[in-house]
């Protein structure tokens, strides 16, 4: 506990990046994903007389897109596994599990998937799986749920037993719509840091202040203050105090709306020079019709009230115009 | 020592749409790959090296995609780097392809930049929120337009000026095929009539999002010969800067400003607006023309917009600007540096199709990314350089 | 070719980076020691290339701001990389090819520790087959280990024996973080953890960054007693498919060194961030069993992403630099499974000729 209050660390918050991908897949891939929508596995022969599941988009010896599909076996043998003992977010399973290699029945290249079993102990190379389709299948890779053991007793527990490859030919039971896209969830967890330098201006915010820091080489007031002076290249020093008045140097009215969007456009997005700073930084202008916003206007911070303070910009809700004559362009135009 | 020679002998790109629904990431990138193996007459096996470029890994969702798709583009058992300098990538991946030419390690070169931006959607991936800091951010127009707004004060342009470029280059891209917006009928009067988006810049003078690719073969001295049309390596520059800076100039940046003075030098060009016969300038908003114009020497400072406003950018003008239509035609990120080499080396090889200027011996390909602070160019030309 | 070395370097390794994901604060300490070594400033510098990776960072454009830690004003020359910086110096080597410029710097950054690190790498891999499963890069690795383990190319002992001199030789390392060697008995004792890979046959999550000066000629004479020249370089891929190739083997490392004369090399500093694969890694470059391998612990004391292949690189050239070896050999890896591989030969003499 006193290491922390000694060393007090850079201000964190937690920032999930999602989005759900949507893939076109083109004609292999799509291909691919069709028979797994249509429960079969569908693989791609190479030029060189593999065959490959998922089948390559383009041969790897003659570089033409693939064109030759055989239908392969639900039913193969590992090769090769890893044990998962801490499964991540999206995996096939969220306790342990295995992922594997498994070569399919008709195939000579494995294929990745994960393997449902208890235990370590119950995983070899050469063990017996077949595929365990999911209750739903969309065309999506996880239309296989996993595969999982094969009982001793069954038929095709011995390898080569099963139906081998055969030609994908058009079954008229089929869905006839093939795959031709695919949505892939992407959503990661990150801890967003600040840098000293930043934890310490909005930790000053915290206290309704405004800090800017002082390059020691060439004399400029960063604000917010930042690791090194991107002029220089060295460490700013010198906390300087800023007031909360200053000047708005450029701006745009946002009109458009976009997913992840915070403000409900329209709003005015402007550069604020403040009162003693040497850089503009980004605000909201408010309390003024957009079109009545200038070059030059004179503006204040518009605090939030104090109870809704944090360590953020946001405890300044917005910025005001101040009412007094607008500032000489000489002042501000080459902060443009 | 000096660099060896580089020519560029092969250039292809894919009909950029919106979506690219027909293909996958590997398809898209293959397609571009495969006119431009077919226009250099070579076919992967040929190749020793494939630069890959595009922006960033979130417009996709594939960390680092290169690495997947090392196969689907022929880069197994050869070098395979990947270029990452936000939006001037295409033109920095390009430059880095002809080093390798350049430095004498390879001869034959194939480089591909792509942004398949219909997976996602790029106004998420550019402004998803920092914790503590204030949510205005709105995209890349919401970036540029202050700045915008900052050259229109400065120069005094009068503010039709963004629409002449907006018609001017929508117009352009109906002469080519490739272009993702063939709008029929944008005139200086629909695109001041179009919807204020950033205010100052409207709809029409915004550039699409969307899916395509680019590629092009860069091959030495030797190889070049066998080609009826090389457009040879005149001059290559990348410089950078910060985003931010006390100072700084935001309209008329100093890192382009330093890299056209390089590039010209290298060049041996003393007047740009007479010695390039045409130039691809990366334009995403209509402004950034007469901007860029400044920027690069063509015009003393805040006369660029006399220049387009004259006339003079257009297709029979004294420097004819995006005859390809440019970025506010077809705007996939990745690529959209690459486009702009690779059509200023089409112009120079007389194999433009359509919007093919007469008699072009020199033109520049120009990319600019991040906060306008990533800038990559190169003059191109027919004849080899005598230095 | 120009004759081109490696006068510069300087690195931190950490379990956990607390500041920013831009780096740039454990950037400018890095950069200032270059320049001590060398007695250069940025503006010595001709050339700039960085590696990093916008999904490390966890946003796009991660990589814009840290050129403030070398301040830009006037602009510089610069490139980057989403790749581990090692390619970064590839770049930056070639451009010294050319002759356009006589002195590079090269750096790499990452703060792996901001999200699930073996989470985040899935997203590397087939977007439609592979990643939705969520493969995490342990479990890839472990799959590569049990295939060269059940055909007997190695065994658990041999992996053992590898981290064993690992971490005992990290013990010497101020930067690794994880260090102390024990026994391979002991270390066969330990439980798996995922089978067939103990925890210590694994790189540990690692925040990092790391600094290097390329110098061409004169200028690299001027300002080392010894600098290490590069004598070979080069690099090749793979094909990313777990199925699709010989997970026992590393075509592309042997790809890469076929123009490259590995004879007489003394220390090899090899990216293997998994045992067993630093087993895989020496059979495809032939080192002989009196080279030195990982002198500094390698991957396994720590693994900084973006940067653990250029911090080979440094480790390498100060064997030169100091006097102890005459020619090194540096590796970098990427992607997973070793996928991609760059090496780098570099030497205390210079070549008679070339």
């Amino acid at each position: 506990m006193f290491y922390f209050l000694t060393m007090p660390r850079t201000l964190s918050a937690p920032v999930t990046v999602a989005f759900d991908y949507t893939r076109s897949t083109g004609p292999v891939v799509g291909r691919f994903l069709t028979g797994l929508r249509d429960g079969v596995l569908v693989a791609g022969r190479t030029s060189a007389g593999d065959v490959v599941v998922p089948p390559l988009e383009f041969d790897p010896g003659t570089h033409e897109a693939t064109a030759d599909f055989v239908e392969v076996a639900p039913v193969g043998t590992v090769t090769s596994w890893s044990w998962v003992p801490e499964p991540v977010a999206g995996q096939p399973f969220d306790r342990p599990f295995a992922f594997a290699l498994v070569t399919l029945d008709g195939a000579t290249r494995p294929f990745f998937h994960a393997v449902d079993v208890a235990s370590p102990a119950q995983m070899s190379t050469g063990m017996r799986v077949r595929v365990r389709w999911a209750e739903e299948r969309v065309g999506h890779i996880n239309d296989i749920a996993c595969f999982e053991p094969l009982p001793a007793g069954d038929a095709a527990a011995t390898a080569g037993a099963a139906a081998n490859q055969s030609a994908v030919d058009e079954d008229p039971q089929r869905e006839p719509t093939p795959v031709t896209g695919v949505i892939t969830p992407v959503s990661l967890d990150y801890v967003y840091a600040a840098s000293p330098e930043e934890s310490a201006f909005y930790s000053a915010l915290l206290e309704g202040k405004i800090v800017g820091q002082r390059c020691p080489t060439c004399q400029k007031v960063y604000v917010p203050p930042r690791s090194a002076c991107p002029a220089d290249g060295v460490a700013p020093t010198e906390l300087v105090e800023l007031p909360d008045t200053g000047t708005l140097t450029t701006f745009c009215i946002v009109n458009v709306p976009f997913l992840g969007q915070k403000i409900t456009p329209p709003y005015v997005s402007a550069y604020v020079l403040l009162d003693g700073a040497d850089i503009a930084f980004l605000h909201l202008i408010l309390d003024i019709p957009a079109d009545e916003v200038r070059m030059g206007m004179r503006v204040k911070a518009v605090w939030k009230p104090r109870d809704e303070w944090g360590t953020t910009i946001e405890n300044i809700d917005h910025f005001r115009p101040t009412g007094e004559p607008d500032a000489d362009y000489d002042t501000y135009k080459h902060h443009l | 020592m000096a660099k060896l020679p580089a020519a560029v002998v092969g250039v292809g790109q894919t009909h950029h749409r919106a979506k690219r629904e027909d293909l996958s990431m590997a398809g898209l990138c293959r397609e571009a790959m495969d006119r431009a193996l077919l226009d250099a007459n070579m076919t992967l096996d040929d190749i020793d090296a494939i630069v890959v470029g595009k922006a960033p890994d979130l417009f996709e969702g594939v960390m680092m995609p290169e690495l997947y798709l090392a196969e689907a583009l022929g880069a197994v058992g050869k070098p395979l780097l990947r270029v990452h300098t936000a939006g001037s990538v295409g033109g920095s991946t390009a430059i880095v392809a002809a080093t390798l030419v350049q430095a004498g390690v390879h001869k034959r070169v194939l480089t591909v930049a792509f942004e398949k931006q219909s997976e996602s959607n790029a106004m998420w991936a550019l402004s998803v929120p920092l914790p503590f800091n204030m949510p205005v951010h709105a995209g890349a127009g919401g970036y540029f337009a202050p700045h915008v707004r900052s050259y229109i004060r400065r120069s005094g342009a009068p503010t039709h000026v963004g629409a002449i470029v907006a018609a001017k280059d929508r117009q352009n891209a109906l002469k080519n095929p490739y272009a993702h917006l063939h709008n029929e009928g944008t005139t200086v009067e629909s695109v001041m009539a179009s919807q204020m988006l950033w205010d100052p810049i409207r709809y029409d003078e915004t550039c699409p999002s969307s899916d395509g690719a680019c590629a092009l073969v860069i091959v030495d001295e030797d190889t070049a010969k066998a080609s009826p049309n090389p457009a040879w390596v005149h001059g290559s520059v990348m410089r950078s800067e910060a985003t931010s800076a006390s100072e700084r100039d935001q309209v008329n940046p100093q890192a382009g400003r330093d890299a056209a003075a390089a590039l010209w030098k290298q060049a041996g060009i003393t007047n740009p607006l007479e010695q390039i016969d045409m130039a691809e300038i990366y334009v995403p908003f209509s402004w950034f023309e007469p901007m860029w114009l400044e920027n690069l020497g063509f015009t003393p400072e805040g006369e660029g917009w006399k220049l387009t406003e004259s006339g003079g950018t257009a297709m029979d003008g004294i420097l004819p600007v995006n005859c390809s239509g440019g970025v506010l035609s077809s705007n996939p990120i990745g690529a959209s540096g690459m486009l702009r080499f690779g059509e200023a080396a089409l112009q120079v090889r007389g194999a433009a199709g359509e919007h093919q200027v007469d008699g072009v011996r020199r033109a520049l390909g120009h990319a600019y990314g991040g906060g306008s602070q990533f800038f990559s160019m190169w003059v191109v030309g027919a004849e080899k350089p005598t230095n | 070719m120009r004759d081109v070395a490696v006068v510069g370097f300087a690195q931190r390794q950490m379990e956990e980076f607390d500041g920013s994901p831009t780096c740039v604060e454990m950037l400018v300490p890095l950069f200032a020691e270059c320049y001590e070594q060398t007695g250069w400033n940025r503006h010595d510098i001709g050339f700039w290339c960085s590696g990093s990776s916008d999904y490390l960072a966890g946003r796009s454009f991660s990589f814009v701001s840290a050129v403030d830690a070398i301040g830009v004003i006037p602009p510089i020359n610069e490139s980057h990389v989403e790749m581990d910086a090692a390619w970064a110096l590839y770049e930056a080597w070639l451009k010294i090819q050319t002759g356009e410029v006589d002195t590079a710097l090269v750096y790499g950054f990452g703060k792996a520790s901001a999200g699930v690190l073996r989470r985040t790498l899935a997203l590397q891999l087939d977007p439609y087959s592979m990643t939705p499963l969520w493969p995490d890069t342990v479990s890839l690795a472990g799959i590569q280990a049990r295939t060269g383990i059940e055909a007997g190319v190695w065994d658990e002992r041999a992996m053992a024996e590898v981290v064993n001199r690992s971490l005992t030789d990290a013990e010497k390392n101020e930067y690794a973080i994880r260090k102390g060697g024990s026994s391979v008995e002991e270390l066969l004792a330990r439980p798996m953890y995922a089978d067939p890979l103990r925890k210590h046959d694994c790189s540990p999550v690692t925040d990092g960054a790391a600094a290097i000066i390329l110098a061409a000629d004169d200028r690299a004479r001027s300002v080392a007693d010894r600098p290490a020249w590069i004598t070979g370089l080069a690099h090749n891929v793979d094909p990313i498919s777990m199925g699709n190739r010989d997970l026992t083997r590393s075509p592309s490392t042997a790809a890469a060194v076929r123009g490259l004369d590995l004879g007489g090399v003394e220390v090899a500093e090899l990216h293997a961030p998994f045992s067993h694969q630093e087993l895989v890694l020496r059979t495809e470059l032939g080192l002989a069993d009196d080279v030195a391998i990982n002198p500094s612990g390698g991957a396994l004391a720590g693994n900084p992403m973006f940067t653990g292949g250029l911090i080979r690189f440094g480790e390498a050239a100060k064997k030169v630099w100091d006097g102890s070896a005459d020619k090194v050999l540096a590796h970098a890896t990427s992607g997973p499974a070793l996928q991609q591989n760059l090496v780098c030969v570099m030497e205390g003499r210079e070549k008679a000729e070339h």
